[in-house]
């Protein structure tokens, strides 16, 4: 891996993020422009990074989730929920830090669930997750009675618009949420663990590797990472909307972890570039934006954008024979 | 009773059960007048669901659906009044865009070797966009043809109608059934999610199948698209978001397995109605709040796929096919 070092820096994920990040300087030449104002910085890059935070933030989540051969498909609800129990604590009269850690705890719950299904019951994730993605928007909108909770505590509002440094709070999170799991993934064996349940589950537990454990472990974190992602979207927007808080983030969290080069066939992941998987699909949505094209236009860039990763990764270039398609495609991938 | 059937007898026992304790509570609910809307109501639904379980039997995912009948809805509302094109034309040119849209995504599943959830993600992405480039608002249709449709109705005794797009759903649902069941092509659809390597050893032409099935669940869902406008006479971009859950939802509640290989059509049919029933047992209530919809669709999804564990815990746990998302 330590060779590597020189080449991770000119990996496609990084070079993408630049060339969408200079189509948007080219198309508004003000993009890169930064001013300081109020003790803060303002400016379309800034932007992106903040806006770009939440999808990161589950993305770090869906990473674990993915490289286990599973999928998430519940963060989006998960959002809606946690959202929903901070918002209503915070009117109900507790502090800031109960309420946080309340919806947190909830989170942390959703995904024990999901991990309960996925890893004792053994359903397949697809599946097990969708339960809490339908029953979940439900749950969020039964908390807050079916009407958007507002409010005005100014410690809470924080951490969705704050700033720390000049920087906006939701990346500030985001960027230590990144660096806490992927330092927990790399300098401890549990990363390899994960890729080898990915790999091959039965065989990981044949290998004496606790693998329920943790499948329910990297469920729990995606939860969690959902429910900081919930908190920041209903602080920003001062309210908890249970029918739109999160809605398809999900298809954005995942997208945003294949564009990182983590396979959907598990076994190989990586968080940081899950993140920049995040931040390309946020330069581009400020791109289209900024640029005056109509908003339309992102469902069909995005669509386009998977279209083209589906060509880049295909195994279909020096794939010769009928079914060692797996084979090559995993020696090609190393 | 064969072993394989009994998921299906379940859902349909359950479905028994649910529906004469709902009328047992509300007597009003056993009529042919609820019985009608039941199919009115849910046709379009149904009509996609049936398209999806031959995508979810052959070891797939579409979530590509919701948009598909979205775009359609917009596409038919633009050619008739827009255009000033008879509905049939509009509907044939419909059926073949969703043909060759659904034929480009399964060829891209097989020949790009990636998970078709990813490639139909890029389908929603891509239908869903491309219907509101087309137009923002809601294009209403007024034509003659739809009024005829419309007015294409089988009163029963008792005040109940069965509409057109009711019997269409049951009939869709019935030739899906011979499709399935039948048919040279149910029984690759069958191998394919089986195992798709044994199925190529066998000689299922997994191409041609891959891109066919896809092409089945997107044109089936053009017509569900067809279907909704002629529900609403109306083509809206956001149109069925999230039908695609709905859709799956009924299919696993009919007892189909998301790995592939095992499943029933009209037990989809039996899901379809499930789903039905709960939203028409909370409109009666009156005091339950839309939302409980949600949450117990959910629990009846978590209660079937516990229930189908149950019946396959003889199979070896843990062992999931690999390539399955």
């Amino acid at each position: 891996m330590k060779r590597l070092h020189l080449e991770r820096l000119a990996n496609p994920q990084l070079l993408a993020l630049v060339a969408v990040l200079l189509i948007n300087w080219a198309l508004f030449p003000n993009f890169f422009r930064i001013s300081w104002q109020d003790g803060r910085l303002f400016g379309s890059f800034i932007d992106v990074l903040n806006r770009g935070a939440p999808v990161a933030i589950l993305a770090i989540g869906m990473t674990g989730v993915i490289a286990t051969k599973g999928v998430d498909l519940s963060v989006g609800a998960i959002m809606a929920v946690c959202g929903a129990v901070a918002a209503t604590m915070v009117v109900a009269g507790y502090p800031t830090p109960i309420a946080v850690v309340a919806a947190l705890a909830v989170g942390i719950a959703c995904g024990l669930w999901n991990g309960f299904l996925v890893a004792i019951l053994d359903i397949q994730p697809i599946v097990a997750t969708l339960v809490l993605m339908v029953a979940g928007r439900g749950i969020a909108q039964l908390i807050t009675e079916g009407s958007i909770v507002t409010f005005n505590e100014p410690s809470l509002i924080f951490i969705g618009t704050g700033s720390f440094l000049g920087f906006p709070m939701a990346a500030v999170i985001a960027l230590v949420l990144m660096i806490l799991v992927t330092l927990l993934v790399r300098r401890t064996a549990i990363g390899l663990f994960i890729q080898a349940i990915g790999v091959n589950r039965a065989a990981a537990s044949l290998a004496g590797i606790h693998s329920r454990m943790l499948l329910v472990l990297v469920y729990a974190l995606s939860g969690f990472c959902a429910a900081i992602a919930g908190i920041i979207v209903a602080a920003d927007i001062r309210g908890a909307d249970a029918n739109n808080s999160g809605l398809w983030l999900e298809l954005d969290a995942i997208l945003a972890v294949v564009i990182g080069g983590t396979s959907l066939l598990g076994g190989k992941f990586s968080i940081p570039l899950a993140v920049v998987g995040a931040l390309i699909i946020q330069a581009m949505n400020t791109g289209i934006l900024v640029s005056g094209f109509r908003p339309e236009f992102n469902l069909i860039v995005k669509a386009g954008m998977i279209i083209l990763i589906l060509m880049l990764q295909s195994p279909l270039v020096g794939n010769a024979a009928g079914f060692f398609k797996r084979d090559t495609r995993q020696a090609g991938s190393k | 009773m064969k072993r394989s059937l009994r998921p299906l007898a379940a859902t349909a026992v359950i479905f028994l059960i649910a529906y004469a304790l709902s009328v047992l509570q509300f007597p009003g609910m056993l009529s042919t007048r609820v019985l009608g809307n039941f199919l009115t109501d849910n046709a379009f639904l149904g009509i996609a669901a049936v398209g999806m379980t031959f995508v979810i039997i052959s070891g797939g995912i579409d979530l590509s659906v919701g948009a598909v009948i979205g775009f359609t809805g917009v596409l038919v509302a633009v050619l008739i009044s827009w255009m000033g094109l008879h509905p049939l034309a509009a509907f044939a040119i419909a059926l073949g865009v969703a043909a060759l849209f659904g034929g480009a995504m399964g060829a891209a599943i097989h020949y790009l070797q990636v998970p078709s959830f990813i490639v139909t993600l890029a389908g929603m992405f891509l239908a869903r966009g491309g219907a509101s480039v087309i137009t923002q608002d809601s294009v209403p249709i007024n034509h003659e043809f739809y009024a005829a449709i419309s007015g294409l109705i089988i009163r029963l005794p008792g005040g109940g109608r069965l509409s057109f797009i009711g019997l269409l759903m049951v009939a869709v649902f019935l030739v899906g059934a011979l499709l399935a069941h039948r048919t040279r092509f149910g029984s690759y659809v069958y191998a394919l999610g089986g195992n798709p390597v044994s199925a190529l050893l066998m000689g299922v032409p997994v191409a041609r199948t891959t891109v066919q099935i896809y092409m089945l669940s997107s044109v089936l869902a053009a017509l569900a698209g067809i279907v909704f406008s002629l529900y609403t006479s109306a083509g809206y971009p956001l149109a069925a978001v999230g039908v695609e859950l709905d859709a799956i939802s009924a299919v696993v509640i009919g007892g189909t397995l998301l790995t592939g290989g095992y499943g029933f059509v009209l037990g989809s049919f039996v899901g379809v109605m499930l789903l039905g029933l709960v939203q028409t047992y909370i409109i009666f209530d009156g005091t339950l709040s839309s939302w409980w919809t949600k949450i117990v669709i959910g629990v009846l999804l978590f209660l079937f796929i516990v229930l189908q564990r149950i019946i396959f815990a003889a199979s070896a746990p843990g062992e999931e096919s690999p390539e399955k998302v």
